[in-house]
């Protein structure tokens, strides 16, 4: 679609009419900020701002209902994470085991460079077991580097509990509620 | 003090035009130019130690603040490495030297004829008073500053004819 | 006292100017324009934070804050001692010199964006008379002309520091600042001319006197008056006319490539600038120290009356440095063409057209 530009009449060009425009926007919002104290700034170490429900912020690893890692230690986030922030250490050939029964595996270790980290949330989306989480942390600092890499028992620390579904016990049901029962118990 | 002060604003503007034309250090057309710069203040200078108060300021305003801005321009918009290479060629040097002959002799018959301390007289009386000036400008003195203006319109009307594009 | 008194009167007319001249130079410049610069420059941050619903800087606190009980959290929350951050800051900056520029120019550019706008204020009379002493530092009999000639320097600044930088975004800061000031400076000149035709004197102290006599030169030349300001506002590179800065084009145009207190340099040189621009408008049109009543217009004769003059002129110019600050957030930038039509084809025509204007009316009123 072409919009065809009106001529500017002899009184707008004049530029007197967007002049006094600007002057009334402008001494409006002064005034409503000097003697209204309508300012909107946020004192910021002070005031802190609420974070909305679902905001999405640092990642952490949560635990399922009954207090145990819901991590399998499967690596996708580890091979989706863009800037390669997350490192998993799987457990290979040492005896750990798993803390829930429908688990083969736990992570040794599962860290995330929170320096890196641009908390663009494909690990949550990758996660088959939903153990890991954008949460409500969005200002997060250190004095040294070292300190920016959160290793596995601060990440479930930060991560609680998490109160979703129980994609585990949720299979176990609908297994039960079949005709066949193809789970032992 | 005023005699000082001449020959330092004397030996400033020789050694300013001497460094624009030919400068050892740097064959950069913009240093000339800064250096020409350089040369029209302390002429500017020298003006004001005449009394010509009105001389020196348009002697600022007009070489040392927009036409020296429009050379430095154009300079800065040419390939300037290419001029630095460039090396004087015979011709050029041939030119150079009638026209400092010729120029030479105009002030050696102007010094010879002149008798000291007239000039100052004169200046003294109208240079500083600006609508003195003024008035000389345009009784005395109207053909010529007509035939300038003129001249000045020829190469204005010269400039816009050149650089347009289609003559309709 | 008596001892000052008496070395006053042993000295010789010589040797009192020289005095003289220095201490008003180094008052104005030390006492005046630097501490003005600073805080135009907090003022321009507040104004900003203010019509933007922020609320600016607010934040430094220096250690003796807490001996103020009550003004001292109101000082902190004007941010009064900001700018003593911000100079400090400056100072405590890397200096940092690129390797690609031009040393020579890109060490003597931001010098010479600052010496022209500051000798420009010499021959600015801020005051009528303290004791004997006349409140102008250098009283010439072309002083409009001096001026006009040391501005239109403080544009090899900017040039050269875009040519210095050797940078693309420096070079058209340069380019464009060049060709901005040259243009400008002639709507400037012309625009001026009707008023030394009423006057009838270069000398700034004569027009103030014209204007002490008369209704100030704003309400009898309100089109050169116009002229002035806006080309005031394109000479000091101020917005909408801060083409040659353009930081959404040219990142920060001439000074992309400095640092520190170099970057500082420039940053004085453009509210010097405007500090100069404004003092000119005073004396120009805002008739200088005076004030229409209270016998304000007289020249002083004691003491006090002399610092309440100096007093008149400093307020007049700070209102309108007000002016140029609060314009900067109201309008948006002019585009490049639009900018060179302006100032070629609307003022050039218009300041030609009130010359005549001015001639006709003079030439009627007293016909010779």
């Amino acid at each position: 679609m072409i919009v065809k530009r009106a001529n500017l009449t002899l009184w707008e060009r004049l530029f007197l009419p967007t002049l006094l425009g600007g002057l009334q926007v402008t001494g409006k919002h002064f005034i409503r900020t000097v003697f209204g104290g309508k300012a909107v700034t946020m004192q910021y170490p002070e005031q802190k701002w609420v974070v909305p429900e679902g905001y999405r912020g640092a990642p952490y690893l949560v635990r399922d209902q009954a207090g145990d890692t819901k991590c399998v230690s499967c690596q996708l986030c580890e091979f989706v994470c863009p800037p390669k922030a997350i490192k998993i250490i799987p457990p290979g050939d040492s005896s750990l085991k798993a803390d829930r029964a429908n688990a083969e595996k736990t992570p040794k270790e599962f860290e995330i460079n929170m320096l890196r980290c641009i908390f663009c949330g494909f690990c949550q989306e990758v996660c088959p077991e939903e153990a890991i989480f954008l949460q409500r942390d969005y200002s997060l600092t250190g004095e040294t580097r070292d300190e920016m890499i959160y290793n596995k028992e601060k990440l479930l620390a930060l991560g609680g509990t998490h109160a979703g579904v129980q994609k585990w016990k949720q299979k176990l049901e609908e297994a039960k509620g079949q005709e066949t029962f193809p789970v032992k118990d | 003090m005023e005699n000082v002060l001449f020959y330092i604003f004397a030996a400033l503007t020789l050694l300013f035009a001497f460094l624009c034309v030919a400068n050892p250090f740097s064959r950069n057309p913009v240093t000339s130019a800064m250096f020409l710069v350089l040369t029209m203040i302390s002429m500017a200078g020298l003006f004001v130690l005449l009394q010509a108060f009105f001389l020196a300021a348009v002697q600022i305003l007009v070489y040392a603040g927009a036409v020296m801005v429009l050379f430095l321009f154009v300079i800065m918009l040419l390939d300037i490495k290419e001029e630095e290479r460039r090396r004087f060629s015979r011709f050029s040097i041939a030119l150079g030297g009638v026209s400092v002959i010729g120029l030479g002799f105009i002030l050696f018959k102007t010094i010879r004829e002149s008798k000291a301390g007239e000039g100052l007289k004169l200046v003294a009386v109208k240079g500083s008073d600006t609508a003195a000036l003024g008035k000389a400008l345009f009784t005395q003195y109207l053909l010529p500053f007509e035939i300038v203006s003129v001249l000045l319109l020829v190469a204005m009307v010269g400039v816009i004819l050149l650089s347009k594009k289609d003559l309709k | 006292m008596e001892a000052i008194k008496q070395f006053f009167s042993g000295l010789s007319w010589e040797q009192e100017f020289v005095i003289f001249t220095t201490l008003k130079v180094c008052i104005v410049l030390f006492g005046a324009v630097l501490p003005i610069v600073a805080y135009a420059v907090l003022v321009e941050r507040k104004v900003s934070a203010w019509i933007q619903d922020r609320v600016g800087p607010n934040r430094a606190t220096p250690f003796f804050v807490k001996y103020l009980p009550v003004v001292g959290p109101i000082l902190v929350r004007l941010g009064i001692f900001h700018p003593l951050a911000d100079g400090l800051k400056s100072f405590l900056k890397e200096d940092f010199t690129p390797a690609h520029v031009r040393k020579v120019y890109f060490w003597i550019a931001p010098a010479i964006a600052v010496v022209p706008a500051m000798l420009a204020l010499a021959v600015i009379p801020f005051g009528s008379k303290l004791g004997d002493q006349k409140m102008v530092i250098a009283d010439l009999n072309v002083g409009i002309l001096f001026t006009f000639g040391i501005i239109s320097l403080g544009v090899y600044g900017l040039v050269l520091a875009g040519y210095a930088s050797n940078s693309k975004f420096s070079f058209l800061g340069g380019i464009r600042s060049s060709a901005q000031m040259i243009s400008y400076e002639i709507a400037m000149g012309m625009s001026v001319i009707p008023i030394f035709m009423l006057v009838g004197d270069l000398n700034l102290s004569k027009v103030i006197a014209y204007q002490a006599d008369g209704a100030w030169l704003v309400f009898k030349q309100p089109i050169a008056f116009v002229i002035f300001l806006v080309a005031a506002f394109a000479e000091t590179n101020r917005l909408p006319f801060d083409l040659p800065e353009a930081e959404t084009e040219l990142v920060g145009g001439y000074h992309t490539e400095y640092s520190s207190m170099k970057f500082a340099l420039f940053f004085i040189g453009e509210y010097t600038a405007m500090i100069a621009a404004s003092a000119m408008m005073v004396v120009l049109f805002f008739g200088g120290w005076t004030l229409p009543f209270a016998g304000l217009n007289e020249s002083a004769t004691t003491f006090a009356m002399g610092l309440a003059h100096i007093g008149i002129f400093v307020s007049k110019m700070l209102f309108l440095m007000v002016v140029f600050i609060w314009v900067r957030w109201m309008l948006p930038r002019f585009r490049y063409d639009q900018l060179m039509d302006l100032g070629w084809r609307r003022f050039v025509p218009l300041a030609l057209v009130n010359i005549v204007l001015t001639a006709v009316v003079l030439w009627a009123l007293h016909p010779k």
